[in-house]
Formats: structure tokens, C-alpha cells, sequence
């Protein structure tokens, strides 16, 4: 069976692609896209190491096909930073030491980001069920839940 | 797998007969949460993958002129939430749907879906047994109704008849004095599989409860409508001895299955001790409404 073709925007680019229909998104991404931000860590959606955002939503890319994603507009980590400057999550993330070895953390920022922009001002147990879908097999998570709250309030005192 | 066909029709018609003529190689998309990862693990190796999410009456969620609320089989958890009104006509079904997984999943996870994997432990199920939810399917012999409580036929089995397509649930209007509620138990606080799920919608009159439907989850092959917790519950000022009659049903109509996340014992056990617990919170929310 030929390829599809799938037309879609990454990070606010037009990006097209070559995927069989069984393809999941994620499997798109860190081939012929080249985008390796989003990991697999489990492959059913348990992890969320693969966390990206579909018209503003977050999703695994690992539960969704490839196909889907024609005329949608995706976000990964590799369009966290806008110009060279780190959102102020991975920089707090960095501040707050609140990764150890890295494999969770795209799919924990997009997470946090998208948990922000829902709620500029989580509680912490807020915090700590909007990454729920994140595993992290090292920080233990509370440096992570730190780094997310003291950034939210960061955020609110600059807007 | 790589004869796998991918079709994302704009009508119902043509999902129909596409899933139709496929003769049971098809299968039904809509979040995917559970038919990518059957296969990945090659439990499910689909010749044709029919995509239900351009079409628009399986993606909407609509508030009726009377009152009722028709959610598309297709409408994920997270739109359901971002609804600006049915989580406050109907705060129980949302909070069992919003039990479904994490945020991510929620962004792609529907409750339709949900109702056709046909687990015993589908939290959004016993909420809308409770809710008397009434879903529509469309086949290549039309469509028809049934109460959502007719629609599992046992662990991962549906009565679908083949060629037949989930389209929409009905929630009926809610008279004043209603309110809904679901519960369950995990031995986790998040991301877990149902130990029992009980789900409670009641309308109460001056003091009094005159409507009231009770579903149990994980308890029995399929999600079940208990119609004797109601019948106890009915009638009452929700006093202690028709709540206890009402939890005394929920165990009585308990058939549940020894595994590692419960016991028979434990799982009856709790199967009453939920009720109660969700008919407080019910009731607490009918006397709001």
C-alpha cells in the first residue's frame, strides 16, 4: 500500500509528511519529521513522556495515528522556546534542578504549560493531579510540582 | 499491518457503509486511547480504520430546547469539560468522565468510546446508566435507541449488531430538585482501573426523593442499572434505614470477580459503601438545584 500524505503545522510551521494509515503521530514525529522532543517511553499512553498539544489540547502522541494530525496544528517541546529564549518553565526547570535524566521532561513542560494555561494559579494538589499522566522515575516528582507553582506565580506577577 | 486503509468519512451514511462492507475487519476510531494500544500490542489488526471525528453529530455536544443534552459519540472528555453548561446540569457524568485517564488521554478519550470497549469498570458508564442516558446507534439497517444499560453485553462485548455505529447519547432534561453524583474506588489516587464505580442521580420534592437511578460498575460482567437501590430510595426523606436499604441492594445485586485490585468480599463490601456516600453527595447537590 502507497504512503499518505499528511499536510499539518508543527510550532505554527506548514509541515507535510509520508505515513502508513497505522503510523501513530508520535512514530511521525521522530521520523521523516525529525522532531526526537517527544519520547516513547511506553508506547499505551500510561507515561506521558510524549505529551504534545493538538489545536490546544494535550494528547499522547502515542494514542493518536499520524493521519489525524492532516489540517491540525501541533505543538512540541521543540516550539517551547520562542527565539532563543527558554519559556520561563524550562528556565525554572533548570533553576530549581527539577529533572534529573531528561526523558520525562518535554512531555512535563508541554503538560505544565498546558495546565497553566488553563489555570494561572493552581493549588498544588491541582498541580500534582494536572500531571498525573506524567511519569518521572526520578525526581520523585517534587521538585517538579515546585518549579510548576513557582513559575505559575512568576508568570501571574509579570502579566 | 501494513494493509491497514484509514478512511475519515464526512457523513454518517458513508462511516456506515464503509464500516459495513468491511464485515467486522473494520474498526471504529474516535479518541483512539484504546484501539491504538490494541494495536500496538497486536490485539487488534484492523483492515480499515474508520475515523468518526469529521462528522459533525458525533463531535458536538448540543443542549436541546427541552432541556436534554445529546454529547456525540466522538466528543472527547476534555470537550465535554470545556462545556459551558453540562457540568452543571449533569456535575456526576463529568466527574466519571473526567476520571478517564489523565488530562492527555481526557483530550482524546470519549465516553462513547468508553461505552463500546464494553469494560465492566468503564467509570463514565455507570453515570450514565444513573443519568438514564438513552444512546442512539445507526446501522446499515437504520437507527434505533435503547437505554445505555442495555448496550454492554459483557466484559469487552456490546449488543451492536454487526455494521452498527455508537452515534450519541441522550441525557433526559433534569426536573428542579436533581442532582447527580458519581464514586469510585481505586487503591490509587488517580490513573487507576475501577474497584467498584457507583454512580446516583436523584430528584428530591420538598423533602422527599421521587426519581432516583443507581449504576454499579466493576461488580458484575457488565456496568448494571440496580433497580432495587432505587426502588428504596424512592418514596424516602433519604433517611438512614432507605439508605441502607438502597446499599443493601447494591450488594445483593453485586456478581464481582476475585482480582488483584479486589476481592469478592471487598468488592460487595464497598459496593454499598459507595452508594451511600454518592447519594449524599447527590442529594447534597439536588438541594442546590
Amino acid at each position: 500500500m502507497s504512503k499518505m500524505h499528511v499536510s499539518t503545522t508543527i510550532n505554527g510551521e506548514p509541515m507535510e509528511f509520508l505515513c502508513d494509515a497505522h503510523d501513530s503521530m508520535l512514530d511521525a514525529l521522530r521520523g521523516p519529521l525529525g522532531l526526537t522532543g517527544a519520547k516513547e517511553g511506553c508506547g499505551t499512553g500510561d507515561c506521558g513522556a510524549c505529551s504534545i498539544t493538538v489545536d490546544g489540547r494535550l494528547v499522547c502522541a502515542c494514542l493518536m495515528l499520524a493521519v489525524e494530525s492532516e489540517g491540525k496544528s501541533l505543538g512540541t517541546i521543540e516550539g517551547m522556546s520562542q527565539g532563543g529564549e527558554l519559556h520561563p518553565l524550562q528556565r525554572k526547570f533548570l533553576e530549581m534542578a527539577a529533572l534529573q535524566c531528561g526523558i520525562c521532561t518535554p512531555g512535563v513542560l508541554i503538560a505544565a504549560k498546558s495546565l497553566l494555561e488553563k489555570n494561572p494559579n493552581p493549588t498544588e494538589t491541582e498541580v500534582r493531579f494536572g500531571l498525573a499522566g506524567n511519569l518521572c522515575r526520578c525526581t520523585g516528582y517534587d521538585k517538579i510540582v515546585r518549579a510548576v507553582l513557582e513559575t505559575a506565580a512568576e508568570m501571574r506577577g509579570a502579566a | 499491518m501494513t494493509d491497514t486503509r484509514y478512511l475519515a468519512p464526512q457523513t454518517l451514511d458513508e462511516a456506515v457503509s464503509a464500516f459495513a462492507a468491511a464485515q467486522g475487519a473494520a474498526r471504529i476510531l474516535a479518541g483512539g486511547t484504546d484501539l491504538l494500544v490494541q494495536m500496538r500490542a497486536g490485539i487488534a489488526r484492523p483492515g480499515l480504520i474508520v475515523d468518526i471525528k469529521k462528522i459533525g453529530e458525533m463531535n458536538r455536544i448540543t443542549e436541546n430546547a427541552d432541556g436534554s443534552f445529546t454529547i456525540g459519540a466522538a466528543v472527547s472528555a476534555a470537550a465535554l469539560a470545556d462545556h459551558p453548561r453540562f457540568g452543571k446540569v449533569w456535575p456526576g457524568v463529568l466527574e466519571a468522565v473526567n476520571l478517564i485517564g489523565s488530562k492527555q488521554v481526557q483530550g482524546r478519550a470519549s465516553p462513547g468510546g468508553n461505552l463500546c470497549n464494553g469494560s465492566p469498570a468503564g467509570d463514565s458508564v455507570p453515570a450514565m446508566v444513573a443519568a438514564g442516558a438513552v444512546v442512539t446507534v445507526q446501522g446499515p439497517n437504520g437507527r434505533r435507541q435503547m437505554p445505555v444499560e442495555a448496550f454492554p453485553a459483557g466484559p469487552g462485548k456490546t449488543n451492536l449488531a454487526p455494521g452498527e455505529i455508537l452515534v450519541s447519547f441522550t441525557l433526559p432534561a433534569r426536573p428542579a430538585g436533581s442532582g447527580d453524583a458519581y464514586l469510585r474506588m481505586i487503591p490509587r489516587t488517580e490513573m487507576d482501573i475501577a474497584v467498584v464505580g457507583c454512580g446516583v442521580s436523584l430528584t428530591m420534592k420538598d423533602g422527599v426523593c421521587t426519581a432516583a437511578r443507581v449504576g454499579l460498575g466493576a461488580v458484575a460482567p457488565t456496568v448494571m442499572l440496580v433497580e432495587d437501590a432505587a426502588k428504596a430510595l424512592i418514596g424516602s426523606r433519604l433517611e438512614p434505614a432507605a439508605i441502607e436499604a438502597a446499599a443493601a441492594a447494591c450488594r445483593a445485586a453485586c456478581r464481582p470477580i476475585n482480582d488483584k485490585r479486589g476481592t469478592i468480599a471487598y468488592r460487595t463490601k464497598v459496593a454499598g459503601v459507595l452508594l451511600k456516600r454518592t447519594v449524599a453527595i447527590a442529594a447534597e447537590r439536588a438541594s442546590r438545584s
